[in-house]
């Protein structure tokens, strides 16, 4: 015979405390905050403010956070809230938190501080992991707690032990939740690898990898629908451990260059994670800004993809330029005349120009080349020349990754133009100066039906006078596998070395 | 709070985040993806909970030091990200200055 249990006393407190509508102002104050923070990015100008404004929000939902939820000894005594007892605040549990609070923002601000901005793509992928995986620990941590966060019933079945039953819907919120922050974090940290360089750029093709990743899938979502009816704790690990595998399926087949496309995915997927959170917990704040990072990391994900005329769904299944049908017309270019030139022809070519556009790529950003490339311009402006950097949305990494390596090399941003604004441009431009990109110039891409990037839009060099490409070497191609008709034109001169090496030769000879 | 009162919240969010993100100049997409960054670490909220709840009746101490782990995480990324901000953001500045 077992022995009837009463019931444990729900958190009073925990009740009191949500139904404050301060409370709720509070976190509606800091949702408004993340807005305007965003709005602020409009202009370099207002930048800064929306900053502040974020910075801001933060505070207000953390202290909100910090006094609605003070650790109290002994459990949230029923006694404290029907007698009128003063509560009996667990100081030390406080002190463990701000000590959480203080690591974090040590470990936070110095790698702030101390991180190269052509490092910035690796950061911010590294920070999206840290999100997934705060999201996936505050979802567990939510369903072994459940009473703490006001989302379950206590029932008291007529054998056994009374236990707390989860509400429906906050299963279901809950399993999104950790599904969405677990695939985040391993996709981040894959993206991370292969950004740094741990792991090769280079998309790894597993066999049936298309099938395999359906089948996790399907099994995720069935899982999530028998949660809703049994809350056992095998359905939520098991929901957890396929997510973490599906996000390093996911990302391992992409390719270095379609990183910008998974970086903005991953970006939106950790704000779809909060937003499942704050479900959860009621919360206006976290479901607010939930909304808006999940909706910018969409729009940034659909920016890139437009960029480089590729829908999501293709860049998702991974492997371009890896395919059988990139090699095709690669290899009968080999042979056609190409003209070399030199640091002195090209410093001749430029100091005579009334007008050069710089176009830099990824190439600029691996040989750090950001500052003795301002370094140029500005002599060139001396000789009077007008200067000019051309930015296609996938040079680079991450999204607007040159327009931060540029600004970081102080060059001024009204000198700094997006593709649409200067393709028109390049016809009345005596020099072009390609430094570190290549597809995104290749004139194939508007001509040649059966060139795997045909259709992208791209940065109309050839029409300028000159063009001066800065390569390496001959031999190699671009990341889609395709060779540079650009190469091979009259008005184009190879200038192969080493980006930074040849760019401080050009200012020697400037000089 | 009932579901369909937060699902409007968030759907509604979701447009203003819609016109709010299309505003953003494509120069400070970078800046964007950092700032996006530190305030989706919002989270903390969920983890100072789940650390300051722990010592109630039902608590269980795993709970809490997965809160507590969270706090660690999402203070990393909110301090860091807003700083890395911040520093990107005093670049473009310069500029206007100088020109």
């Amino acid at each position: 015979m077992i022995a009837p249990v009463p019931p444990a006393p729900l958190a009073p407190a925990v009740e009191a405390v949500a139904a404050n509508p301060w409370v709720s102002l509070a976190y509606l104050v800091a949702g408004v905050c993340f807005i305007l923070a965003l709005r602020g990015l409009s202009s370099p100008t207002t930048s800064q403010r929306g900053n502040r404004f974020g910075m801001i929000g933060m505070g207000v939902a953390v202290v909100t956070t910090l006094v609605t939820h003070v650790p109290v000894a002994g459990g949230l005594s029923d006694r404290a809230d029907l007698y009128g007892e003063t509560w009996n605040y667990d100081y030390f549990a406080i002190l463990e938190i701000l000590a959480a609070i203080g690591l974090g923002a040590a470990v936070g601000i110095t790698t702030a501080r101390r991180i190269a901005m052509t490092a910035m793509p690796q950061l911010v992928a590294a920070f999206h992991s840290l999100v997934g995986l705060a999201a996936v620990a505050v979802a567990c941590a939510a369903f072994l707690n459940p009473v703490a966060f006001d989302i379950a019933d206590m029932v008291v079945p007529m054998i056994g032990q009374p236990f707390a039953s989860i509400h429906v819907v906050s299963r279901v919120e809950m399993a999104l939740g950790v599904a969405i922050g677990a695939i985040t974090f391993s996709g981040s940290v894959i993206a991370f690898l292969k950004l740094n360089g741990n792991m090769g750029g280079k998309p790894i093709l597993l066999p049936g990898r298309h099938a395999l990743n359906a089948g996790l899938l399907g099994a995720i979502v069935i899982l999530v629908a028998m949660f809703t009816r049994d809350q056992s704790p095998w359905i939520f690990w098991t929901i957890t451990l396929l997510s973490f595998v599906i996000g390093f399926l996911l990302i391992v087949p992409i390719g270095g260059a379609d990183m910008p496309v998974v970086v903005s995915m991953l970006n939106s997927y950790s704000g779809w994670a909060a937003a499942a959170m704050g479900f959860t917990l009621h919360n206006i704040a976290m479901i607010v800004t939930g909304a808006l990072v999940g909706s910018s990391g969409a729009i940034l994900s659909y920016i890139m993809c437009r960029a480089m005329n590729r829908s999501f769904v293709s860049v998702i299944a991974g492997g371009f330029g890896a395919s059988d049908a990139g090699g095709a017309n690669g290899g009968a270019a080999i042979d056609r005349p190409w003209k070399r030139g030199s640091a002195e022809d090209a410093a001749f070519l430029m100091s005579q120009a009334e007008q050069v556009v710089i176009v830099p790529g990824y190439g600029m950003a691996v040989a750090q080349a950001q500052h003795v490339l301002r370094e140029m311009g500005d002599l060139l402006k001396k000789e009077g020349v007008r200067v000019k950097y051309a930015i296609h949305p996938v040079a680079g990494r991450m999204p607007g990754h040159m327009n931060v390596l540029l600004a970081e090399a102080n060059v001024p941003y009204d000198e700094v133009f997006e593709l649409e604004d200067i393709n028109a441009e390049f016809a009345q431009t005596d020099v072009a100066f390609v430094i570190g990109a290549n597809d995104v110039t290749n004139p194939a891409a508007k001509t040649d039906r059966s060139s795997p990037i045909y259709g992208m839009p791209v940065l109309d060099v050839e029409k300028a006078k000159t063009v001066l490409f800065i390569k390496r070497s001959m031999g190699g191609v671009g990341y889609a596998g395709v060779d540079n008709e650009l190469f091979y034109r009259d008005n184009t001169m190879m200038l192969l070395a080493d980006a930074k090496k040849m760019v401080e030769e050009i200012v020697k000879a400037l000089g | 709070m009932d579901f369909i009162s937060i699902l409007s919240i968030f759907v509604l969010a979701c447009f203003v985040g819609y016109y709010v993100v299309w505003s953003v100049t494509p120069a400070l997409h970078t800046p964007l993806m950092a700032v996006t960054n530190a305030i989706s670490s919002v989270i903390i909220v969920g983890a100072l909970i789940a650390a300051a709840a722990s010592s109630g009746a039902t608590g269980s101490g795993v709970a809490k030091w997965l809160g507590l782990g969270a706090v660690v995480l999402a203070s990393v990324n909110i301090f860091g990200g807003f700083a890395v901000t911040q520093r990107m953001l005093a670049m473009y500045r310069k500029k206007e200055k100088r020109s």
